[in-house]
């Protein structure tokens, strides 16, 4: 055994009977420490975590080094060297948002699945346990939210609500790779929260079957710390937005669109708001959905895994959060490009002059149907079975497929006259008004608005195929392929 | 302890020191008379010596002081005759509080001053604290503001010539 002698920091001195240099025998700097504690067990508390190891904010000296620079601490000592504990002070603000003091430890468990968190000084215990007593809102489990949603979990934070009441398509695949195969035809939610559960046992997921409406908004946006918007469509995204400034609850938004994105954060209280950007929505025809314009199936898994990135940096108060900058990602040029965003100080919800003091009807401030609904009402439409049979009659109708040119690829009816929907006004002329039409596209939401647009251009024998061409196949033909 | 007793110059340079820092944290050593520090009761503060705030991620939200500068001040406060008996630092922003990073940092034995610095409700406010020896809490102390030190005592924080305390 060698002989060496353990300095104790003046604050220590206390524990170990007021010496300064304890004389001890060891053969590694890191054994010296333990004999140390074992002279002096009050030390023990001050120098090792629960955990056993040595607390991060305790730095070890051999004679005038650091022995992180060697082998740590197994780093060999020799006769007569001097052991010194110095303490690496450390502390700060915090979080806004900090975690209660009574907050239990982190468990063994808890160190170990959270070891590389520990070890950034951002994040620390202090950190990690922030993050458990954290509660997130993931509005919409789909191609943002899943990914979201397993970075969350998998990061520690203790309440994840989930709001979907959709169930899993084999089409979400693609990119909500929170389900799997297996998991086609089971409400996304019960499939999310096994899967959650199976990543992280310690997160409590908390569903919410329902869809969120300017009656529940309120109430359920409440209850969280962040909301962190996964929707494909503008009535609840304003809804979302309104719910967020009203509760004061930060909001992550995100959203795509075939290769690209878009990632903010809106925080009323620090920055604009969603309707600072966007007064008003865009008419209802402009914007396609992913379901009818096609997503890049990466594509939400980067923008849902930057709104997670910007949820874990608001729970922690670390960094610089995405207020007030809009972050543009381009897929093809794979560029990111940031917009400055100001706070509109005529905003109608968030300025000092603000009229809106509440929720208000969604679906009719953005000029669409209530979601859920499956055309606009008044547009009549044709069940498949009743297509075929006047489709054998004498005198069938027209059929005008308005998809777009990929998908005559996928499926086609025969005879039908392809003309996107965006272009189905300037193609007029070529549908004779005498004739009775069908439009159809792939499930029934564009043609349905196709169909709007010639009764509203004067066409009264116009219909619009239920269910789309999928609806066909489903129906009449199962040789079509349904996409 | 039960108190902190701190001159009005080293409470002015320490909010100066946050002044300038801001929006990034200060912090620094407070330095007692080696013959005063044993005293259990109360800590008599004879000067203050900044640090480089080396936290090497968010320096608005943390501090990090070096093992190796703390080694350095309290060789500079031997020579003179002080000990390095705590330590200050500023929430930009922030209350005078300590936060839970704080306490899972503190050392016993230390006094630890904390100043809020910017644009907070209650500016210029401080605070002075200690870990209890079991680190069940990081408890708030009286901070006794503008007893002047003995005339003559020389203090130990003109190592930078900067920031000292004595009036």
């Amino acid at each position: 055994m060698t002989k060496v002698v353990v300095r104790v920091p003046t604050p220590l001195r206390g524990f170990a009977g007021g010496q300064r240099d304890v004389p001890v025998e060891a053969t590694t700097a890191g054994a010296a420490v333990e004999a140390l504690c074992h002279e002096h067990p009050a030390l023990r508390r001050h120098l090792y975590g629960s955990d056993g190891a040595l607390r991060r904010f305790v730095s070890i000296f051999l004679n005038d080094d650091d022995i992180r620079n060697h082998e740590g601490e197994s780093t060999p000592v020799r006769d007569g060297d001097v052991v010194s504990i110095v303490p690496a002070i450390a502390g700060g603000s915090g979080a806004a948002r900090a975690a209660p003091v009574d907050a239990p430890p982190l468990t063994g468990e808890e160190l170990r699945r959270y070891s590389r968190h520990l070890l950034l000084p951002e994040v620390g215990l202090a950190g990690q346990r922030r993050l458990r007593s954290a509660r997130v809102l993931i509005v919409g489990t789909g191609g943002l939210g899943a990914p979201a949603a397993l970075y969350l979990a998998a990061a520690g934070v203790g309440t994840l609500g989930l709001v979907d009441f959709d169930t899993v398509d084999a089409s979400n695949l693609q990119r909500q790779l929170l389900y799997s195969t297996a998991d086609v035809g089971r409400r996304k939610l019960d499939a999310a929260r096994d899967r959650l559960a199976g990543l992280n046992p310690g997160v409590r997921v908390v569903p919410h079957e329902q869809r969120l409406d300017s009656t529940n908004a309120l109430e359920i946006v409440r209850q969280y710390d962040v909301v962190l918007d996964g929707t494909d469509n503008f009535p609840t995204r304003y809804l979302v937005n309104d719910a967020s400034v009203l509760t004061g609850v930060p909001n992550v938004y995100g959203s795509i669109y075939r290769f690209e994105g878009q990632v903010s954060v809106f925080d009323a209280s620090r920055g604009p708001c969603y309707r600072c950007l966007y007064p008003e929505p865009p008419p209802p025809d402009l914007v396609p959905s992913c379901a009818e314009a096609g997503v890049l199936g990466v594509l939400p898994g980067v923008v849902g895994v930057l709104q997670a990135t910007e949820a874990v940096k608001l729970l922690l108060g670390i960094g610089e959060p995405l207020i007030g900058r809009l972050l543009l990602y381009d897929a093809l040029a794979m560029s990111f490009r940031e917009l400055k965003l100001r706070k509109n100080p005529e905003c109608a919800l968030c300025s000092p002059r603000a009229t809106q003091k509440g929720l208000i009807d969604y679906p009719a401030f953005c000029g669409v149907p209530a979601p859920g609904a499956a055309v606009p009402s008044g547009v009549p439409e044709i069940a498949p079975k009743e297509l075929a049979a006047a489709l054998a009659a004498p005198d069938p109708p027209l059929l005008v497929d308005v998809r777009e040119p990929e998908e005559l690829a996928i499926s086609h009816l025969p005879g039908a006259l392809p003309i996107p929907k965006g272009e189905i006004a300037e193609h007029v002329d070529e549908l004779t008004r005498a004739r009775a039409i069908v439009l159809f596209c792939r499930a029934g939401s564009r043609s349905a608005d196709a169909t709007k647009t010639l009764l509203d251009l004067g066409f009264s024998n116009v219909r619009s195929l239920k269910g789309g061409i999928n609806g066909w196949a489903r129906d009449v033909d199962p040789s079509v392929p349904v996409y | 302890m039960r108190e902190v007793v701190v001159p009005t110059a080293a409470l002015a340079a320490m909010r100066e020191s946050a002044r300038v820092a801001y929006p990034e944290e200060c912090c620094g050593f407070l330095l007692s008379a080696a013959t005063d520090a044993s005293d259990p009761d109360s800590r008599s503060i004879r000067g203050v010596l900044p640090a480089t705030n080396r936290s090497d991620g968010e320096r608005r939200r943390r501090f990090v002081i070096l093992p190796a500068e703390l080694r350095a001040a309290e060789d500079e406060a031997a020579g003179r005759g002080s000990v390095v008996t705590g330590f200050y630092h500023s929430h930009p922003d922030h209350p005078a509080r300590p936060s839970v990073f704080d306490q899972e940092h503190a050392w016993p034995w230390y006094a630890y001053l904390i100043l809020s610095s910017g644009r907070t409700a209650g500016e210029n406010s401080v605070g002075a604290f200690e870990l209890d020896p079991e680190r069940r809490e990081f408890r708030e102390v009286t901070l006794r503001i503008g007893a002047g030190l003995p005339r003559g005592v020389a203090d130990a924080g003109a190592r930078r010539g900067e920031t000292e305390g004595v009036t």
